[in-house]
């Protein structure tokens, strides 16, 4: 029945967490050996002069190395260290007009020519079934490129007890902090990928991407109440330098109710107040259910942003290739056309763009070859654009690709997955301080907690991780229960201010699921503080038993 | 990729035991092939087949271990991933809760393997996602849907003399029909071990039913309602809230079935007394393998709920041992028991009250009371005087699946339904539940 490719870390120790995994585990040492790129060249003009002599008119090759290592903690000790790799090679073709793909493990020039042959004979077959013709939009091929992102300290280099210790120490300044129990784990990624197309392209990135969740229990047993705090930092597109706190990088919150992280984070620190503030949050005040102001962290909205404008503007969806699953969008074709469909109020201004250093989205290539760039999705509050792919650009009368094609794997066939999509900072001085002033009745929402919305985009939930009560422009102490509930369209129109630039970072997800069978991508959201007037709040407090 | 046998994954184990130099050494190996077809807009947008093994090897010294996986099964790749998992840990801190290798276990065969559905090739899945389309064509609907199959084997075996090897099969099918003018959405879900139970007319035909049916909706004010909730309106809600019956995270006091000063809630009555729920590993309709295999331990017939009651908690080899009880196997389905009803004659016995087909993003609000949050989607209904009478919006709902079985006043007949975020094959009835709390309305179709 549907299996989801997922490693259970607790299937040989006491972790309960469960991450997207596949291939095999590596020892550290061998981490570091890279696959020759004229190895890789000759392994993918094989695949390119297979299938182009069996028929295709477009062929491009994947060869991926994909390198994990995750280490999960739980209070003073280390619960599992997994190390895995997966290499393979992934072959899609056009033939008859319509794609086909096939992949092998088998890196041997026979095993490959065979798996392009097969992806020929594949989208032979498909093509019968074809009700719309393929249609790809050009790229000019770029030769022999090399893409790889910028780090200082490599994850694979780093000692395994080195981190484990990182781990621990945090947890334990939790633990002294006010945390009954605490969880922490670290997530490494590093992707090998060589891309090739019959446009003469061969593409050579190195990619890593770096996340630490934690969580704080605080339980207090004799009401039986307990409460968690998660960690405010953000998965990033950046070397194991992250780890070095810089001051720089440190942000005060509104009222100085916590600190936030831009490129580099205090893990003890974050840590200490993790256990603080989930110890806190067992004696806050429930809040009353009604209308706010909410003023939203950039650690907060990141989440609201991902579903109610990364989701719905992905042309797959609004195309109807998701409706099975994901579902499809309210940001239709109809309303796009129209120029004048109001998403958000004028100071809403979106960009999508794969480029943003620092960012889980940044890349040189797509999987389709296609250079990374910027571009505008809600301009002045107007919907004006979507993320598409070479096969999608016609659609909406582009003549060249955004840029939006990713597969989680060698073995997985790409197709449209979210650029980053950011929320642009206002453009008049403000800052979150400033901004909490113009507030009667509010709430100021930090970190990603709930969420849930319906298939179209229309109805939303959210939670966090801390709420502040606002009373007449000041923040007057934490209060807990809260849930939002609002549809897309009337909350970006009820955006009321934007801070500018200096507030301006980046939160992110690390496991977005899409697609049948399902595949995952990491992605950023940038935004600045952001207020919006009027929005529901529940209480979220119930009783059982 | 051919399924290996018992003898052959006996012959492999034997020789990984026997390469480990390690104190201990324990063995997951496991083989599928999984074909899938998946289509949209009334055409296939893809189809493909994946196989894939995976050897993971697990090894101790002292209370410091490490894991490691390996995709090939020659010789040297044996060696090598044995000195992969040596190597981590040797690395590894020592874990203060490690618990040995469990003794060996008498695993008694469970009913999974389905040679029907072994036997499931291109030619099936393209008829399957054939039907479904041109049925849809002809009625100027859009369907979108996937299906898949999977053939799989599964061997544990560790130095205590542990093994076991079972075969198994699944398939599951989801099909979404959608109005030409975007107006109405119907869906479905079919799971099966057995293809033989399977129909793809029979489950194409519901969700274009629901499709014709539910356009032109009207919206109903938010509130809280009598409900028919079919079993994939269900099956989530109660997998996720069974997902958190461990007893260490209820006697640490961080579960909604902590007890207030210490303790956990094990014997008390906790819903309404018609509600029983058991796993069983032998179950005819949702076998599943006979052993659990993160602890290697021998799955029992478990009663979870029994008339209401908290009857059986899930516990660790370690938390097990630190409160001097039995340690369990995870669980790998969950069985509610229902009557003969069907959910025609649950409507019937209805004066007035909301149909939902399906819930849908169901994501944790408050772990305290296992508050989930979530929305009705693609056929949601009024029900007045014991018919459907007219199509409604959809609804979020803000509800704990705890308050749910607690306000039941009628069950229908169990069905098998596949786990989609949550990890049990599961046998669900329909239920007639009362009070159940829709707080905004979703534009969503």
């Amino acid at each position: 029945m549907e299996r989801r490719r997922f490693l259970n870390l607790s299937g040989f120790a006491a972790g309960s967490l469960l991450v997207p995994v596949m291939g095999r585990a590596i020892a550290a040492e061998e981490l570091l050996k890279p696959v020759a790129p004229a190895l890789k060249k000759q392994l993918a003009d094989v695949a390119l002069n297979a299938a182009t002599a069996a028929g295709a008119s477009y062929c491009d090759v994947r060869i991926g190395r994909y390198l994990n290592q995750f280490i999960t903690t739980r209070d003073t000790r280390v619960e599992n260290i997994v190390n895995t790799e997966s290499l393979g090679v992934g072959v899609r073709v056009i033939s008859s007009g319509a794609y086909g793909f096939a992949s092998t493990n088998d890196l041997s020039p026979d095993a490959v020519a065979g798996a392009a042959r097969q992806a020929v004979a594949i989208a032979k077959a498909n093509a019968t079934l074809q009700s719309e013709p393929l249609r790809l939009a050009p790229v000019k091929g770029v030769g022999e490129v090399a893409w790889a992102t910028p780090v200082l300290k490599d994850w694979r280099g780093i000692a395994i007890k080195d981190k484990a210790d990182m781990l621990i120490a945090a947890n334990q300044a939790a633990l002294e902090a006010g945390a009954s129990f605490m969880q922490s784990s670290l997530f490494q990624v590093n992707q090998q990928k060589y891309f090739a197309s019959t446009d003469g392209s061969y593409i050579d990135q190195d990619i890593h991407r770096l996340w630490s969740p934690m969580t704080a229990t605080a339980v207090d047993k004799a009401t039986g109440k307990f409460r968690t705090r998660e960690s405010l930092a953000s998965p990033v597109g950046l070397g194991f330098e992250y780890f070095d706190a810089k001051p720089e990088d440190k942000i005060q919150a509104a009222g100085g109710v916590t600190t936030l992280y831009r490129n580099s984070i205090d893990l003890l620190e974050e840590a200490r107040a993790c256990g603080r503030q989930a110890r806190d949050k067992l004696t806050a005040k429930s809040v009353e259910p009604g209308k706010y102001d909410l003023v939203l962290s950039p650690d907060h909205l990141f989440l609201t942003i991902h579903e109610s404008v990364g989701h719905p503007t992905e042309l797959d969806r609004v195309l109807g290739y998701e409706a099975n699953y994901a579902g499809t969008s309210f940001a239709t074709l109809d309303k796009w056309r129209t120029k004048q469909f109001k998403f958000g109020a004028e100071r809403v201004n979106f960009f999508a763009d794969k480029t943003t250093p620092g960012s889980l989205g940044a890349v040189g290539y797509d999987d389709e070859g296609v250079a990374c760039k910027r571009w505008d999705i809600i301009k002045d509050g107007v919907l004006v654009n979507y993320q598409a792919t070479r096969d999608q650009a016609h659609i909406i009368g582009e003549s060249a690709s955004h840029g939006c094609s990713y597969a989680d794997s060698w073995n997985s066939v790409q197709f449209q997955r979210m650029p980053n999509v950011s929320l642009a900072a206002g453009r008049e001085p403000l800052t979150p301080d400033e901004m909490v002033k113009d507030v009667k009745k509010g709430i100021y929402i930090l970190g990603r907690g709930s969420y849930s919305i319906d298939q179209q985009r229309y109805n939303f939930q959210f939670g966090g991780q801390l709420f502040y009560e606002i009373r007449n422009g000041k923040i007057t102490g934490p209060i807990e229960d809260v849930a939002y509930q609002a549809n897309t369209q009337e909350f970006w129109n009820a955006c009321s201010a934007i801070c500018d630039q200096r507030d301006w970072r980046m939160g992110g997800s690390f496991f977005d699921g899409k697609g049948q069978p399902s595949q995952v991508s990491a992605v950023s959201h940038g935004s600045s503080t952001t207020r919006f007037n009027g929005i529901n709040v529940i209480n979220t407090a119930r009783k059982i038993g | 990729m051919k399924l290996l046998s018992p003898e052959e994954t006996r012959r492999l184990t034997d020789r990984i035991l026997s390469l480990s130099k390690a104190d201990e050494c324990t063995v997951n190996l496991n083989g599928s092939r999984t074909g899938n077809i998946r289509f949209a807009r009334n055409s296939v947008s893809t189809a493909g087949l994946v196989e894939d093994t995976q050897l993971a090897v697990s090894v101790a010294f002292g209370k410091k271990q490490g894991v490691a996986t390996i995709n090939e099964l020659d010789d040297k790749s044996l060696e090598k991933v044995v000195r992969r998992a040596e190597d981590l840990a040797r690395l590894a801190p020592e874990n203060p809760e490690f618990m040995p290798a469990v003794a060996k276990q008498n695993y008694k065969a469970t009913p999974t393997f389905s040679q029907k559905t072994a036997d499931i090739d291109a030619g099936y899945r393209a008829q399957a996602a054939a039907y479904t389309i041109e049925a849809c064509r002809k009625k100027g609907l859009t369907t979108a849907g996937f299906f898949t199959d999977q053939t799989a084997f599964s061997t544990v075996a560790n130095s205590n003399g542990v093994y076991g090897h079972q075969a198994s099969t699944g398939l599951d099918f989801t099909c979404t029909v959608r109005t030409e003018d975007g107006r109405g959405s119907g869906w479905v879900k079919r799971s099966a071990g057995d293809a033989a139970l399977f129909d793809p007319r029979e489950a194409a035909d519901v969700a274009i039913e629901k499709a014709l049916r539910s356009v032109e909706a009207k919206a109903l004010e938010p509130g809280r309602y009598t409900v028919i909730l079919e079993p994939a309106a269900t099956s989530e809600l109660i997998g996720f809230m069974l997902g958190g019956f461990d007893a260490r995270q209820a006697d640490e006091g961080r579960s909604f079935l902590s007890k207030k000063g210490g303790g956990n809630r094990k014997g008390e009555k906790f819903f309404d007394e018609q509600v029983n729920i058991w796993a069983d590993p032998w179950d005819k309709d949702v076998g599943v393998l006979p052993w659990d295999g993160g602890s290697m331990l021998a799955r029992e017939r478990t009663d979870v709920i029994k008339n209401g009651r908290v009857n059986a908690l899930d516990y660790s080899l370690f938390w097990a041992k630190k409160q001097g009880v039995r340690p369990t196997a995870g669980h790998g389905n969950m069985i509610m028991a229902g009557s003969n009803k069907s959910t025609a004659e649950l409507i019937a016995g209805t004066k007035k009250g909301v149909l939902v087909t399906r819930t849908w993003y169901i994501r944790l609000v408050d772990p305290q009371t296992v508050l989930l949050t979530g929305l009705t989607r693609d056929g949601t209904f009024y029900i007045e005087n014991g018919k459907i009478r007219h199509p409604i919006k959809n609804f979020r709902f803000n509800e704990s699946p705890v308050s749910m079985l607690n306000n039941i006043e009628e069950i229908g007949k169990p069905v098998i339904i596949g786990g989609d975020e949550v990890p049990y094959q599961m046998m669900i009835p329909p239920m007639k539940v009362r009070d159940f709390n829709f707080t905004s309305l979703s534009d969503a179709i």
